[in-house]
């Protein structure tokens, strides 16, 4: 019994890694071709590290014609601006819904949890009518004003201050605190798991959008990475190389956090699921 | 009673204070574009005169939509790719999670890499999957070696094209889904397998008996988002194969997308995206009805 016990902890062990490496191979594969010269991309037999190892791919990339490097700031401002708006209406409006007591607000609430179902892309064609309207179309506000208002964020938010006792906000309120005080100085320390996860989604969210970007951005310089790459591909035409490398570039950031924060990265991503 | 009912205005525009910004936001970026995308989708529409071009039509948008090709071909396709896809993602998730569960080593390093192509995003995803699948690439090559004479060229090829998109979106989603299944795996007690143990169950009683009933709350949630999911799909289809070859991989949020900023045809678009509303409608409503009868019946 003991003996059959190992051996199948010997058989699953090889069988998941398999599939784990399976997983991995385009990654590591993409990885790999962005150090290679492009006649060695596809050169049998394939080799992880090449002989001619080399940096060449990524300046060209970047100190290149091609403005990759704007496009990546462009990403870097917009995510940004994104982060820090979403979270702080997220917390302001969690707190609302959770801390204050006003008629309407469970009926709202519910209007949010509704609003949550809606497949965004259904709202591409207005939202473009919209914005051309508003005067946001092809400016970086197009993709940072839709994300700092998170339903989301704000549901997320609520159930965990509605986790927090009453009496903290009641001794602050004693003291003398207004709401805004109580708020951020007493509720959102509190909630700081909740934030972080928070940020790391927006974070993601911002950076990998792609669809949003291909529909309010026109101009190239205003092109955010997902973009940028996209128009790479297009003006290298079949240089793998440096496409390979502008890809590593494009996904750094998320990797960095994901490997820094990854606690919180799983954690926030299935947060919302293992609850329903 | 005056003093009653000012402090009472004063909560409810302290609570609107709080819960205002967001709640506009929310009003112009989800709320009226849904609104304007129905009205839309009833109208017909004289574009060079702006929003007063605007004219009421009535349904016939809905009906007429069904005579293009591309959209009939894209809610077939959506169809056959949300099955396979969901049925693929399930069973091979399931199967992971448990084997992770029970005995593996290095389940912490497994999870992170099979976490890793969630993470990456859709540009880059396709940028190495369509060097993988190219015609020197090194899954052409692999096959050729292995003795295949002519292999299929995958993703501009008819019947390859669809398969080898569901085949990406599963790798891409796999690693979530085990991460799902396993956070479920976990609550169940141990003495439940031990109690089956002493009744001499094998593994496969004991996944029949155990661990398929006590997860069946976080399977139904798993099936249910991956189908919403499904009908999603837009990056992967516009950056690989852009619904072709013919219109073997176009799926309905491409079919929008194409419909509205390649053809123009705004009113059709909106229209095709109520129908993907209603989709979705659909499905959560029958989620929220199983749920309430599972309550009842516990």
């Amino acid at each position: 019994m003991k003996k059959n016990h190992k051996i199948g902890k010997i058989i699953g062990t090889v069988c998941i890694w398999g599939i784990v490496i399976l997983c991995i191979i385009p990654i590591v594969w993409m990885i790999s071709a962005s150090f290679k010269r492009e006649a060695d991309v596809f050169a049998v037999p394939f080799r992880l590290i090449p002989d001619y190892l080399n940096l060449d791919n990524f300046k060209e990339v970047w100190f290149g014609k091609y403005n990759y490097a704007l496009m990546f700031l462009n990403s870097i401002k917009v995510t940004a601006l994104s982060v820090v708006f979403a979270v702080v209406t997220s917390i302001l409006a969690g707190y609302g819904f959770s801390k204050l007591k006003f008629p309407g607000r469970d009926k709202i609430f519910l209007l949010y949890l509704a609003t949550m179902m809606i497949p965004p892309q259904l709202l591409m064609v207005p939202k473009f009518l919209m914005f051309k309207e508003m005067g946001i179309y092809n400016t970086h506000w197009a993709l940072i004003l839709p994300a700092a208002f998170s339903i989301y964020g704000v549901f997320m938010v609520r159930q965990y201050m509605l986790q927090i006792p009453e009496e903290l906000s009641e001794a602050a309120r004693i003291d003398g605190a207004g709401d805004l005080r109580i708020c951020f100085q007493i509720i959102a320390p509190l909630c700081k798991p909740a934030l972080v996860t928070l940020v790391i989604l927006f974070f993601t969210w911002s950076w990998n959008d792609y669809d949003n970007a291909l529909i309010f951005i026109n101009d190239k310089n205003l092109y955010t990475i997902n973009l940028g790459l996209v128009n790479f591909m297009d003006e290298t035409g079949l240089k793998y190389s440096l496409i390979m490398a502008a890809s590593v570039i494009s996904i750094l950031p998320i990797f960095i956090i994901f490997l820094v924060a990854q606690k919180y990265f799983i954690g926030g991503l299935t947060a919302g699921s293992v609850k329903g | 009673m005056n003093k009653r009912k000012y402090k009472n205005i004063k909560s409810i525009a302290k609570g609107y204070a709080f819960i205002g910004i967001n709640l506009i936001g929310v009003l112009i970026f989800w709320t009226i574009p849904l609104i304007f995308s129905f009205v839309i989708s009833i109208s017909k529409w004289d574009y060079s005169k702006g929003i007063k071009g605007i004219a009421f039509k009535g349904f016939s948008n809905y009906i007429e939509m069904w005579k293009d090709e591309w959209f009939r071909a894209s809610l077939i396709n959506n169809i056959i790719f949300t099955v396979s896809f969901v049925a693929i993602l399930i069973v091979l998730s399931f199967i992971v999670a448990y084997v992770l569960n029970e005995h593996v080593i290095g389940k912490k390093f497994v999870q992170l890499g099979l976490y890793v192509p969630y993470i990456v995003n859709i540009v880059a995803i396709s940028a190495v999957w369509l060097a993988l699948f190219s015609t020197n690439g090194p899954i052409l090559n692999l096959l050729r070696k292995l003795g295949v004479e002519n292999p299929p060229v995958f993703i501009s090829d008819l019947h390859w094209a669809l398969p080898t998109i569901v085949l990406i979106c599963v790798w891409q989603n796999l690693g979530y889904t085990v991460i799902l299944f396993l956070s479920g795996m976990i609550n169940i007690p141990r003495d439940l397998y031990e109690a089956v143990a002493i009744d001499g169950a094998n593994t496969f009683q004991k996944i029949r008996y155990v661990t398929i009933p006590m997860l069946s709350g976080t399977t139904f949630f798993i099936v249910i988002t991956s189908i919403i999911n499904s009908f999603k799909v837009f990056g992967l289809i516009n950056l690989m194969t852009h619904g072709g070859p013919g219109t073997s991989t176009t799926m309905l949020v491409y079919n929008i997308y194409r419909t509205a900023f390649q053809y123009g045809k705004l009113e059709f678009a909106s229209a095709q995206g109520i129908v993907l509303l209603a989709i979705i409608f659909f499905i959560t409503w029958i989620q929220f009805r199983i749920q309430k009868k599972n309550e009842a019946t516990c």
